[in-house]
């Protein structure tokens, strides 16, 4: 019989976190640095209860979740979408390609006083930028995705005279779907990125503005404290994903390890 | 099904030429054939005589470069396009099962059900008789990477008998699966389609094969694929795998056998 393996991660993670703690709290004691510059562990749960006690920041919190979603969202739909047609269409990738590129390779951040410029210090400057950074990866996967169905499953499909939309629904579509939610595990990632600099750079709400504006009034803690908060939504947000993997592609090897082969 | 019934398949005059870098590659020159109703005809070569692009051409997956592939007197390609009514009567099995492995078990032996608009209820049920039929009752509602490589085929063989094909084109679908498997799946197959009555042909690399199954056996030759020998092999129904060792069984694979060594 094969050993159980030890969930050693329930107990290495909580170490490690104890670990990386200490070593702050120490460095901060002993190496004399500023606690303007990198304060004490204490000090920063301190803040952090701070803000959690503060009505606006579920507010900025809220508004920082809606345009990370709400970019992820019009990432997914341009990404799956432009994804297919280029991804069945090779013509018109190549001719696409070089201009997907450059939105990529464009500095970014660079761009978004000019988003700020055209679409105002509100909401939707961000939700321009959240898009734009997450769109790529879940773009290129789709299209990877779409490249990649197995040269048997479409005889499969040719010989039962297919048609085109019955093999997009019943073949290419699931096919692809590992490969796309790979890209959206990425993607929401990067949403999350694209809302905080948009707030960092303009506008007055949001937990990226939150963090700006508290190291503007010299309360460092309080930053980390935010820093600390948009990292749990972060990993919440990465999380979902991974739970929507297991709900859309239970039978994919990423997600399947558990299933047994039967003998026979 | 009635055996005389069920439409035969006539090749006339067929040639495959593949365009390759050093230029174009015959790989089956003009080939005449008749394939009678109810058959079983086992083709059999060394590997690169051309006889899965035989099998591939009679099934609508690669189009003659000349002459025409008849099913039941329709001509099977005209104007680059597959006739839909000729390609209704065939099901390949590849030799890869070839299943989707995002639908389960009964979903992938619907799957020609359902793209012809079969409802939900009866296809499944259809789906569950058919797995009793090939021997994997109780395997239905698993995933196909749960299954062995034998199981897998007899789900392949499964889903092709879905929708009562006239007509069965198998290549090497026995050919990954070790020797008792192996003549397991040879004697079922035989049982099937002594029940169904279809015409069958079927491509293999092993002659004891091709002569424990085919009502005539086709030697290819290589360099340009062509056929090379026909025979017909004269024992009863239901063969029993003792007869492989028949002096007469014997006899049969070693004329074909040594006719091999000689083209090859
Ligand atoms: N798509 C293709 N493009 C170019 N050459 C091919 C292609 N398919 C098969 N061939 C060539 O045609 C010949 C016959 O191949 P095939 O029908 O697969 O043989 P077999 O199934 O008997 O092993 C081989 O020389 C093979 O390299
Ligand atoms: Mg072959």
């Amino acid at each position: 019989m094969k050993r159980r393996p030890i969930p050693t991660a329930w107990i290495t993670t909580p170490a490690l976190i104890v670990l990386f703690i200490a070593a702050w709290h120490l460095y901060v004691a002993w190496s004399g640095v500023s606690k303007f510059i990198i304060p004490p562990p204490l000090a920063v749960w301190e803040s952090l209860v701070d803000l959690l006690g503060t009505a606006s920041t579920l507010r900025h919190a809220w508004i920082t979740l809606y345009e990370t979603l709400v970019g992820f969202f019009f990432a997914c739909i341009i990404g799956v979408g432009l994804g297919t047609v280029l991804g069945k269409t090779a013509w018109l990738e190549q001719a696409l390609n070089p201009f997907i590129i450059a939105t990529q390779v464009v500095p970014k951040v660079a761009l978004v006083p000019l988003f700020i410029l055209w679409f105002g210090f509100g909401t939707e400057s961000k939700i321009v930028v959240a898009t734009v950074l997450a769109f790529f990866p879940i773009l290129t996967n789709t299209v990877l995705g779409i490249k990649s169905v197995d040269s048997g499953h479409n005889d499969v499909m040719t010989v039962l005279n297919a048609g085109r939309w019955q093999r997009f629904i019943t073949l290419e579509l699931p096919s692809s779907l590992p490969a796309v939610l790979a890209g959206m595990e990425v993607g929401i990632v990067l949403a999350i990125i694209g809302a905080v600099v948009g707030e960092y750079l303009g506008g007055s709400t949001g937990l990226g503005h939150l963090a700006v504006a508290s190291l503007n009034d010299y309360k460092v803690g309080m930053m980390f404290a935010v820093i600390i908060l948009l990292t749990a939504m972060g990993f919440l947000l990465y999380l979902l994903v991974g739970a929507l993997k297991k709900l859309l592609i239970p039978w994919h090897d990423s997600v399947a390890s558990k299933i047994r082969p039967v003998a026979g | 099904m009635n055996r005389t019934s069920v439409p035969g398949i006539h090749l006339a005059g067929v040639e495959k030429a593949f365009a390759t870098p050093d230029g174009p590659l015959l790989a089956l020159q003009r080939t005449d054939l008749q394939v009678r109703p109810g058959e079983f005809l086992a083709l059999v070569g060394p590997s690169g005589c051309g006889k899965t692009t035989l099998l591939r051409m009679i099934g609508g997956l690669t189009e003659p470069t000349a002459g025409r592939v008849l099913i039941a007197e329709r001509s099977l390609w005209a104007a680059g396009r597959r006739d839909s009514e000729a390609i209704r009567e065939l099901a390949v099995v590849f030799q890869d099962a070839n299943l989707f492995p995002w639908f389960s078990v009964e979903d992938n032996i619907a799957l020609p059900l359902r793209l012809r608009g079969v409802p939900k209820p009866e296809r499944l049920q259809k789906s569950r008789s058919l797995c009793e039929l090939v021997g994997i009752g109780g395997f239905e509602r698993l995933w196909p990477r749960q299954l062995s490589g034998g199981m897998r085929q007899r789900a392949a063989i499964a889903r092709a008998l879905s929708y009562d094909p006239h007509i069965l084109l198998m290549d090497e679908p026995f050919g990954a699966l070790d020797a008792i498997t192996r003549d397991q799946l040879n004697l079922e197959l035989q049982r099937i389609w002594l029940a169904q009555g279809c015409t069958i042909v079927f491509v293999t690399h092993s002659i004891a094969e091709a002569v424990f199954l085919g009502d005539r056996v086709l030697l290819l030759s290589p360099r340009p694929g062509k056929i090379d020998t026909e025979v017909e092999v004269p024992f009863p129904r239901p063969r029993k795998t003792s007869i492989q060792a028949f002096p007469e069984f014997q006899q049969l694979v070693q004329r074909l056998r040594d006719r091999l060594e000689a083209i090859t």
